[in-house]
């Protein structure tokens, strides 16, 4: 199906089973353990043995020599896969750093060997018995001293933003120059992990020259091509299966050690094997959201328009890596005549930076967001005032293209209203609690939607069972649910009468899980397929498909009622089918919009900050599931107020590697730091992006929640800092004396 | 992890003999942190001596007025005590600080006492690090160091001690007591039970090898509010960046001591008699001669503000 017009009246309106606040489907394995994740399918191959990966213990350089005479002779061990013996593996797709083979090593922990054992004990203590001599090369491992050096250089995150180098509109230097009202400040954010719950994680088993990877990743036809290309064999001789994912934030995207290491050792053993990479190698060996060193100018009228704004971004990735492309908002979130954005790329040897949920947007926008705090201050005009003065209802750089749907000044009003903002002091440090200084933030949140292409087959029984198959992943989204209500609303049937197959390469491929497109895209995949099934159930019924209407489980006609399943008495009908989008995203600008309002406690004496509530309004089309929704955007919150806090991998600028590797080190919010969150969804529907008309809504909630959290602190404090995380040490020697 | 050997005495004396008469034996309560270490070959003993078939488990009172507390009491235990709750608050208050509730259900008071460092550089095998590979180097001298030592630290080491529970018991007084392979049992004060890293940081205590904890005993109830204040980054679940525990009057006499600082709970008993006057006339002292690097240099600003809160506290 292509999808080229806006979308008219269908089956989806009627909303019986979409839109429903719906537990999940798959939740019931989940609580009680029986979802099998990728490391726990004992059951797919018998024989299966361990697989340990060893890291590099250099960040640069090269490895001259792997002694492996002592750990091939350890207990258990079936055999060890060395970086040396291997020659250099192609990359997959959107991927700076190599996964293994040659003698390189482009950054710590890079995956130089695997052992395989019977046991996963085995396997690791033989690791600890390889020796490795390096010839070390210094590196670069500081952004703040390699700055000055980087180049500006166009960039795509692959999930919805990007650009040139250097995009202008207007004359920025000179308004911004002649503005009566400016602000120039400088803005840092620090690399951080994806610090999923479920390790990346795979069990391979080769049959013949045919290669079968039960993993965990978000993407299956990416991964599908990548680990052909990576291991250099034909895609129709690889299979994947990913049902359960436990939680990939843009870290499962690509394949990775696990996989390949995986295949190897399995190639080596003879063995079907596991490998799990451990939480250190999660940190060093994978990718991270990268650091910037952002710089924002804003130059407005004295009655708050903005007349110029520009947004600059720094950061590092390794050769052939992407910048951060953390000023893609700016160019669409105000008005404003005269525009600057730019995204520069220094060279660090440090591990991969790359997509981490809203890549792009969430760093850009807890920048972003505390300038337009700092400027609405300078103003005197209130921050949700000063946004609604700027709101633009085109893409400021081609007036004539609008948004699809925009409401962000409804998202702000309401949001303002629910949090009773009015209440909030505009003068800092005023508001006491105890021994708590509270104060009150915001920020707008913006993600743009994509869409992408994606298939299904649907399959019906003679017992009215409908069975869906798609390679789309659920990585703790809701994806199992959301299509199985877009099947049950389209073919007539309750939740009950649909099955819902994901993961699997042997399935259409779908837009898989990414830049918040997933759930739009893979439910419209399932839509379209439902359209042919639904046309091949008339025609066997010898029904007319115009006139046929698809409810309770039957199909009706006229006075003509028919169980669905009698469709298929004579066998199974089925139907595949792919959504494609063609046109509407480029004639409409199509975003997401929300607003974010937080209130923080700082204590007097100590500088902790903990937050004490939370609201976002968001605007983001037609709302799927409001459970599942409503889970997306208050983790987005969750894992915003992380950055905003205490999230950083922790650069050993010397060593060059994050050195806090593990969960003790790198910090996430735990519950008692999230005490009350609120969602509210705008009744929003946006029949310009999909025939669900749907949108992205999985990482709206990160995006701009770091500002609110940021903004609230110096709302309490009167503190402006400038570099996240905002922990107590930046805070304590402006803190007022505790009384 | 090395494949090791593994026993279960019943007798205490008998439990040190089996450490004692082997170099790469090692004590296993609660095993919350020496499993860790294992996994990470960290630790590497050959041997295992399981002390939790040695009882040591109760809590009783002493003559002296005290209480004397077994070294195989659970975490969770000693802070749920009706009698600690009641006269020692500032050690249930540590105790609850600490980890999360399913460890304090292993984890034991000996243990807690032992427990090594969280440096992320003694966690890396591939670094440098003179407490885990004596003589390798420092690599958190100059390394990420925000969480580390300000005071009492060496050329060799900056860690710290990371726990809570022992800084409690060291504005109490406690007292360590022992028994050594021969039977004989000892009493160490808890001043002098973690030592400095000095040029040994491999050593973390004053325990001679093989010799077996088995109680710490608290002295008579101290009055005045007990206040245990850990200030870290998150809500929960996470290691001190700078803790206090303090005994304090509603004059502001009393004791303090401090986490998260040095490699050992860190008290200046001399400080406290200015007590009185607040905070930074105990800091200033408590912290003299005080090495901070440039990531911790905050502890020392933030000892002093936090001391200050709970003398706050304790007038209010």
């Amino acid at each position: 199906m292509k999808f080229d017009t806006p979308a008219g009246q269908n089956p989806i309106d009627q909303l019986k089973v979409v839109g429903r606040a719906t537990d999940r489907i798959d939740g019931k394995y989940k609580t009680t353990g029986t979802a099998p994740y990728a490391y726990e399918r004992h059951d797919v191959v018998p024989n299966q043995a361990y697989g340990y990966v060893l890291g590099a213990a250099i960040p640069k350089g090269r490895v001259r020599a792997i002694h492996v005479e002592a750990a091939k002779a350890a207990p258990g061990v079936l055999a060890v896969v060395t970086t040396l013996e291997t020659p250099r593996l192609e990359r997959g797709t959107m991927n700076a750093a190599y996964l293994f083979g040659g003698d390189a090593i482009q950054h710590y922990h890079q995956a130089i060997a695997v052992v395989v054992a019977e046991t996963f004990e085995q396997a690791r203590a033989a690791a600890f018995l390889v020796r490795v001599d390096y010839a070390a090369e210094a590196g670069r491992f500081d952004l703040a001293a390699e700055a000055g050096a980087a180049k500006p250089v166009p960039g795509d995150s692959g999930e919805g933003s990007g650009g040139d180098g250097i995009e202008r509109v207007g004359d920025f230097e000179g308004a911004f120059a002649a503005a009566p009202v400016t602000l120039d400040a400088t803005y840092t954010t620090a690399d951080e992990s994806h610090a999923m719950m479920e390790p990346h994680a795979t069990v391979a088993a080769w049959e013949g020259d045919t290669l079968t990877l039960w993993t965990s990743n978000q993407m299956i036809g990416w991964g599908h091509g990548s680990i052909a290309k990576i291991l250099g064999i034909p895609k129709e001789k690889v299979r994947l299966d990913s049902p359960y994912v436990g939680g990939g934030f843009g870290g499962k995207l690509f394949v990775r050690a696990d996989a390949v290491l995986a295949a190897l050792g399995a190639k080596a053993s003879g063995r079907p094997v596991k490998v799990a990479l451990t939480r250190p190698l999660i940190a060093n060996n994978t990718t991270h959201r990268p650091a910037t060193i952002q710089r924002v100018r804003i130059g407005a009228t004295q009655d708050g328009q903005i007349t110029a704004i520009a947004h600059e971004s720094t950061s590092g990735n390794l050769a052939d890596g992407s910048p951060e492309t953390a000023v893609n908002q700016t160019k669409l979130l105000y008005a404003g005549a005269n525009r600057l954005t730019a995204m520069k790329l220094a060279h660090l040897d440090l591990p991969e930076g790359n997509a981490m949920r809203a890549p792009g947007e969430a760093p850009g926008l807890m920048v972003l967001e505390v300038a337009m705090d700092e400027m609405a201050e300078k103003l005197r005009l209130d921050p949700v005032e000063f946004r609604i003065r700027n709101d633009t209802q085109t893409d400021p750089k081609t007036p004539g293209r609008r948004f699809s749907q925009r409401d962000l000044v409804g998202c702000l009003r309401l949001g303002a209203d629910k949090f009773g903002w009015s209440r909030r002091n505009p003068t800092p440090g005023q508001a006491r609690d105890g021994s708590w200084l509270v104060g009150m933030g915001m920020a707008a949140a913006f993600r743009n939607n994509l869409v992408m292409k994606s298939g299904a087959r649907v399959r019906l029984d003679d017992r009215g069972t409908v069975t869906v198959e798609t390679d789309m992943t659920d990585i703790g989204t809701g994806s199992y649910t959301i299509i199985a209500q877009t099947a049950a609303e389209m073919m007539g049937v309750t939740l009950d009468r649909v099955v819902v197959r994901l993961g699997d390469s042997a399935f259409p491929v779908s837009a898989g899980s990414g830049g918040q497109f997933g759930g739009n895209s893979a439910t419209s995949g399932v839509y379209a397929a439902c359209v042919k099934l639904r046309e091949a159930v008339a025609q066997r019924l010898g029904i007319n498909s115009v006139d046929a209407v698809f409810a309770e489980g039957e199909v009706r006609s006229g006075n003509r009622a028919v169980p669905l399943g009698e469709a298929a008495a004579q066998g199974p009908l089925s139907a595949e089918d792919t959504i494609t989008f063609a046109g509407l995203d480029k004639t409409y600008q199509q975003s997401t919009f929300g607003a974010h309002f937080v209130e923080v406690g700082v204590d007097v004496d100590t500088a902790e900050v903990r937050v004490r509530r939370m609201l976002a309004v968001c605007a983001a089309g037609r709302i799927l599931n409001p459970k599942s929704a409503r889970s997306q955007v208050i983790g987005g919150m969750t894992m915003g107020t992380g950055a905003a806090l205490m999230e950083e991998l922790a650069v050993d600028t010397r060593r060059g590697f994050f050195a806090n590797h593990d969960l003790a080190g790198y910090e996430v919010p735990v519950h008692a730091d999230i005490p009350h969150q609120e969602v509210i969804f705008l009744d929003e529907v946006d029949p310009v992006s999909s025939p669900m008309k749907a949108k992205g809504v999985g990482e709206l909630g990160i995006c701009g929640v770091g500002a609110a959290v940021a903004n609230a602190v110096y709302n309490a404090t009167g503190v402006r800092v400038r570099d996240y995380p905002i922990t107590l040490d930046k805070l304590l020697d402006h803190m007022p004396d505790a009384a | 992890m090395k494949s090791f050997t593994y026993e279960r005495p019943t007798d205490p004396a008998e439990a040190a003999a089996a450490v004692a008469r082997n170099p790469n034996a090692k004590f296993i309560a609660g095993g919350t942190n020496l499993l860790d270490l294992m996994k990470l070959q960290i630790e590497t003993p050959t041997h295992l001596v399981d002390v939790n078939g040695l009882g040591l488990d109760t809590v009783e009172p002493t003559p002296e007025g005290g209480l004397r507390i077994g070294a195989l009491v659970r975490n969770t235990d000693l802070a749920a005590d009706a009698r600690v709750r009641k006269d020692y608050g500032v050690l249930s208050r540590a105790l609850l600080a600490g980890a999360s509730g399913q460890l304090r259900n292993k984890a034991t008071t000996a243990g807690n006492l032992l427990q090594r460092t969280r440096c992320p550089y003694f966690y890396d095998t591939a670094q440098a690090c003179n407490k885990r590979q004596p003589g390798s180097g420092c690599s958190a001298l100059d390394g990420v160091s925000r969480s580390l030592a300000v005071i009492g630290a060496s050329q060799a080491c900056i860690a710290t001690h990371p726990g809570d529970m022992a800084v409690a018991m060291r504005v109490l007084d406690a007292t360590v007591e022992t028994v050594d392979a021969g039977g004989n049992a000892r009493k160490i004060e808890i001043a002098d039970f973690h030592r400095l890293p000095g040029d040994k940081p491999e050593v973390d205590t004053t325990l001679k090898p093989g010799e077996l904890i088995t109680a710490v005993t608290l002295p008579a109830p101290r009055a005045g509010t007990h206040l245990y204040r850990k200030v870290r980054d998150r809500a929960s679940y996470a290691y001190a960046l700078v803790s206090v525990a303090a005994i304090l009057g509603k004059d502001g006499r009393g004791a303090v001591a401090f986490g998260g600082v040095a490699h050992k709970p860190w008290r200046v008993e001399a400080a406290e008699a200015d007590l009185p006057k607040g905070a930074k006339a105990v800091t200033d002292q408590v912290f003299a001669g005080a090495k901070p690097t440039h990531d911790n240099a905050y502890k020392l600003k933030l000892a002093e503000r936090t001391l200050g809160a709970a003398l706050n506290q304790a007038r209010a």
